[in-house]
């Protein structure tokens, strides 16, 4: 029974709650329950709240039996990456330097869920300071993949993305700076979705590179994602670069299908090196899009290649600047034994950051310095507002791009110990988060050897409605959804 | 040698906002530690500020006050160091696209005559928090941080290098501050450190079109210590270039107690600023429409009112200068001619006597004062009309400041209203030749001082309050029949 | 492509103690990433501005309303070393 209720996608749990076949408590209990059985092999959560947790559900428990419920979200259990500041609530970013920070105050996103009902299950697994596209490089512990435990889950919302995958929670929030929602969820074989940059508040969401950081949704369906969406979307007075455009209802346009839809597809992402089986999957996604009526055609996007190149600029160089505050003077660690000033501050920011964050920390430094500001971080931004019109050129021909969501599918943890071949990771996603376009990625397939594939459906700025329908459409035209992770 | 000072001054000044410049904490001074401050302005992670509109339109008025050229755009850039009293270690600023360029101010200086100084460039930024030390910033073990300043919006204006002495220095000050309580975007009260002041110093040949290697100078807490630093500053790098050296570029402290600036520790690195646009807030473009309706709203300028006073009340240039030192003097001064329309004696008061009790260019103070421009002009008839003496006026005039009351019902109550009965007087009179034989004597003899001496002993026998015009007149014939 | 004087050197920059094998694993580590960002050099970016903000809006701005300051003890909750009201820090060598 309890195996079946963690089973059911949110709105699935919203319609059962609504005519009584369970409870939000029953639900919490099941997936608490099922958390304490498989957390020690998937390892997706930092702090669970079971205590919380319960009591939320137990709320929302009175508000269906006076039938008097919050809306669609009200006592869904929801997992949290630990990058979002939840009040009283450790918050740690998978890092030493906040183990023990505990915010004063909720990121809206988080006080937004709250006052929807949402029930806090915990708080999930990710690379430190969102840097990372394996979970591996977490402080704490590395996540594993539901789908094969000797694997990555991605990253670095790898945490958010097993849980919903592993059905350690209904659905999640995670965050996407170069992809670290997509890939995970592509890795995973669940819908993640970033939203256009500015349609989600970033208050509370710890800074790793602002002009790109989003909160995104790992999801079941694209039907949950649309849910979640429509309840974090919107400005917030906090958050100045949070867009003050309307919040469309998602979930009633999401029947549009694709008739007519004009689909490209760009050819700089199936070039060599792409693997066979994701290649394949994605060819044939692309098929049946053709077959649900959309028109699909060949693009180019040419910057796509240096796509890389300008996110490991820009990304490190606002990480650096963002990670400056945390010097053991004011919340955190701070490392003992330091003579002065400088001497613990160095010691704190050394002993707190692990080697890959220290790396970005390095590179953005040098590239923001003197002598080298204008060579790398002017041009990086530069290089951006070519990448930027590569996208705006082609949604002048087409609604809606098409490609796969990562060159490959999980790999085994302790595989790619070269910084370098992890960055190249994120090729397919790093362009539309420079261009702060809206992008989801939902399955599309197995490989060979039975891990998920993610294809990826990339829109217009705020055209979010058009990526979801068509998104739902290829989704209902599919059975994929129907394998389950053995673990399950 | 004879070396041409060259300086240069940065000013910070806090805006008078209620809050702070990115969130809503309080700006009030003097709260108890750590109290006045949030996530945002102490920098928590996940944290991000919002622009405060009425900074930016403090920023906007200073800025056309000061004759500048408000840019089409402007944006906040994040300048980065690490010191712990700047919570984010990066402090939200202006860099490439400040809020205003090109201005300049008119100096009247101390000796006569007036010189322009530029103004290059005007821009907002965060002001950071405070730090203690524990003992002297050399022998503390360790330093305490206090963030409620953290946040507060500061105006820094750079003007170009167009002063040259520290007196002009001093003068600059001087002007800048009055435009700036003028107009309400700051309360200029350096004690507080609401208005601060880093200078830059050079020296060049005479007639050098070059500048020289500039030093830096900074904890300068008042006009006076601005002076005297630079002062001694300049002093210091003419001796160093007269002894055929170079004066090094570096940053020098002032040293208030010892008189003396002194070399901050070197430090192997010199600042990297690695400046960047604020990627948490989006840029500024104002719209021209409401600028033009800051500038419509410009209250008269020190400069300006200076000029109408002269031409308007007839007043000569000092007390011009004088009594426009703020605005709220010059309110009062007018505030007692609209009541007592004689604007030189109304001048020559203010001047002599209500200066004496009050500072002129506190706001404050002169708000407060118990003689009012009213009770003023209530004096000052009651000298025009006779009833008392210029002298006793005085007197009254303490005694309004103390308690606050008219003149009026002072001078009824001490019964101190001016003896001018000529018969009353020539029996005082009688009375003090026949007891002060000397001065008779001395007055005789031809000296006349001596007259003097006894119009004084009258004037003391009355209690001050006779005629002493009258007196003098009686004395004079009774002296002459004598 | 970036000696060790400069990874010393953005090391202090960046406050981050760095032993000398880390030191020189980060020179390698480094050069390989700046090699191959390099690439960007040859991109032709004549004319093109920079894109500073992701999104395309200007004056944001808020009211000047006071809202209420935090506690000091829930601010001062996550202090690794405080003085009474204060945070406290060790000395202060350089200025």
């Amino acid at each position: 029974m309890a195996a079946e209720l963690t089973r059911l996608t949110v709105h699935e749990l919203a319609a059962a709650y609504r005519r009584g076949d369970t409870t939000p408590g029953a639900v919490a209990d099941a997936y608490l329950a099922r958390i304490a059985a498989l957390e020690g092999r998937v390892g997706a959560y930092l702090t669970v709240t079971a205590e919380a947790a319960r009591a939320a559900a137990r709320a929302a428990d009175d508000r269906f039996a006076r039938r008097a419920p919050l809306g669609p979200l009200d006592g869904v259990p929801i997992a949290l990456k630990d990058v979002l500041c939840t009040a009283g609530v450790p918050t740690t970013c998978g890092s030493r330097i906040l183990e023990s920070f505990v915010p004063p105050y909720d990121a809206t996103v988080v006080s937004r869920l709250r006052r929807a009902g949402a029930v806090f299950l915990g708080k999930t697994n990710m690379d430190e300071f969102a840097m990372g596209s394996s979970t591996e490089h977490s402080a704490f512990k590395p996540t594993r993949n539901p789908w094969d435990l000797e694997r990555v889950p991605g990253g670095s919302s790898g945490g958010s993305a097993a849980a919903v995958a592993g059905e350690l929670a209904a659905a999640g929030l995670g965050t996407d700076t170069g992809g670290s929602v997509r890939q995970p969820a592509a890795f995973c074989g669940t819908v993640g979705l970033k939203p256009t940059y500015g349609r989600v508040s970033r208050y509370g969401l710890i800074a790793f590179a602002s002009s790109l950081d989003q909160v995104g949704t790992f999801t079941r369906t694209v039907r949950d994602c649309a849910l979640l969406l429509g309840a974090i979307a919107g400005a917030d007075p906090c958050d100045s670069t949070s867009v003050d455009r309307p919040v469309p209802d998602y979930v009633a346009q999401l029947e549009r299908g694709v008739a007519g839809l004009r689909i490209g597809v760009p050819r700089e992402y199936f070039a060599e090196g792409l693997d066979p089986d994701v290649r394949s999957a994605v060819e044939e996604a692309v098929a049946t899009l053709r077959g649900l009526g959309a028109a699909t055609r060949d693009l180019s996007l040419p910057t796509t290649d240096h796509g890389i190149a300008v996110y490991y600029i820009i990304a490190p160089a606002e990480a650096s600047s963002n990670l400056a505050r945390y010097d053991g003077v004011k919340y955190g660690l701070r490392a003992p034994g330091g003579r002065d000033l400088v001497e613990m501050e160095s010691r704190t920011r050394a002993a707190g950051f692990g080697a890959e964050v220290k790396r970005r920390i390095m590179l953005g430094t040098y590239a923001l310095s003197a002598g080298y500001h204008e060579a790398y971080y002017g041009r990086a931004q530069k290089v951006r507002t070519l990448v930027r019109r590569d996208f705006d050129r082609a949604f002048a021909e087409v609604d809606l791009i098409v490609a796969p969501t990562t060159p490959g599918v999980a790999f085994r943890i302790g595989e790619k110990e070269d910084p370098l071949a992890m960055y190249l990771n994120d090729v397919f996603t790093v362009p539309s988060s420079l261009a702060g376009l809206p992008a989801v990625s939902v399955r599309c397939g197995f490989s060979r050897a039975g891990l998920p594939i993610g294809l990826q459906l990339i829109g217009k700025a705020f055209d979010e409605p058009t990526v979801l329908a068509a998104a739902h459409a290829y989704e209902r035209a599919t059975s994929w959804a129907e394998r389950r992770p053995a673990i399950a | 040698m004879i070396h041409e000072v060259v300086i240069g001054l940065e000013v910070h000044a806090q805006l008078t906002t209620r809050s702070k410049l990115f969130c809503g904490c309080p700006t009030t001074f003097g709260a108890a530690p750590n109290t006045q401050t949030c996530p945002v302005c102490q920098g928590m992670p996940g944290t991000l500020p919002v622009i405060n509109r009425r900074a930016v339109e403090h920023g906007v008025r200073a800025a056309l006050a000061l004759g500048c050229r408000i840019n089409a755009a402007c944006r906040f850039a994040r300048k980065h160091y690490y010191y712990p009293d700047m919570p984010k270690n990066y402090q939200i600023s202006q860099y490439e696209e400040p809020l205003a360029e090109d201005g300049a101010l008119e100096v009247d200086l101390p000796g006569g005559g007036t010189t322009r100084v530029g103004i290059q460039r005007l821009h907002l930024e965060e002001d950071v928090g405070k730090l203690v030390h524990e003992g002297s910033l050399e022998t503390a073990q360790a330093s305490l941080v206090d963030f409620n300043r953290a946040g507060v919006p500061l105006m820094e204006t750079v003007s170009r290098p167009d002063i040259r002495s520290p007196e002009e220095a001093a003068a600059f000050l001087r002007a800048f501050r009055a435009v700036l309580v003028d107009l309400g975007v700051c309360d200029g009260n350096m004690e507080e450190g609401s208005l601060r002041c880093d200078a830059n110093i050079s020296l060049r040949p005479r007639g050098a079109a070059a500048l020289g290697t500039k030093v830096e100078i900074k904890n300068m807490n008042s006009f006076r210590n601005v002076q005297r630093a630079l002062e001694h500053e300049a002093e210091r790098q003419a001796r160093v270039l007269d002894a055929g050296q170079r004066v090094v570029q570096e940053t020098r402290l002032w040293d208030a107690e010892r008189g003396v600036t002194r070399a901050m520790r070197s430090k192997e690195y010199a600042h990297d600023y690695r400046y960047f646009p604020e990627p948490d807030l989006v840029p500024l473009r104002l719209d021209p429409a409401w600028v033009e309706e800051i500038r419509r709203g410009l209250p008269e300028l020190p400069r300006a009112r200076r000029e109408r006073f002269i031409a308007e009340h007839g007043l000569p240039p000092y007390d011009a200068t004088v009594l426009t030192q703020s605005r709220a003097l010059a309110e009062y001064f007018e505030a007692t001619v609209r009541e007592f329309p004689n604007p030189k004696a109304v001048s020559n008061w203010i001047m002599s006597e209500l200066l004496r009790a009050l500072p002129g260019d506190d706001e404050r103070a002169i708000a407060a004062s118990p003689v009012t421009p009213a009770r003023l002009a209530g004096l000052l008839r009651l000298v025009e009309d006779g009833t008392i003496s210029g002298k006793i006026a005085k007197d009254v005039f303490e005694r309004m400041l103390r308690s606050g009351e008219d003149a009026r019902a002072i001078v009824d109550r001490e019964g101190l209203t001016q003896v001018a009965d000529a018969a009353e007087l020539a029996a005082v009179i009688e009375r003090v030749l026949a007891e002060n034989p000397k001065p008779i004597e001395d007055f005789r003899k031809g000296k006349a001082a001596a007259a003097k001496a006894l119009v004084g002993l009258v004037m003391k026998a009355t209690g001050g309050k006779a005629n002493p015009g009258l007196v003098n007149r009686l004395l004079q014939e009774k002296l002459a029949r004598m | 492509m970036i000696d060790e004087r400069d990874v010393e050197h953005v090391a202090r920059l960046a406050r981050l103690a760095l032993g000398d094998e880390e030191r020189s694993r980060m020179r390698q580590q480094l050069g390989r990433i700046l090699q191959y960002i390099d690439a960007l050099k040859a991109v032709d970016v004549e004319g093109v501005e920079p894109t500073s903000h992701a999104v395309p809006m200007t004056n944001v701005m808020r009211d000047d309303e006071v809202v209420p300051s935090r506690p000091r003890e829930e601010m001062m909750a996550n202090a690794p070393d405080r003085a009474g009201d204060f945070f406290r820090v060790p000395r202060i060598l350089e200025d």
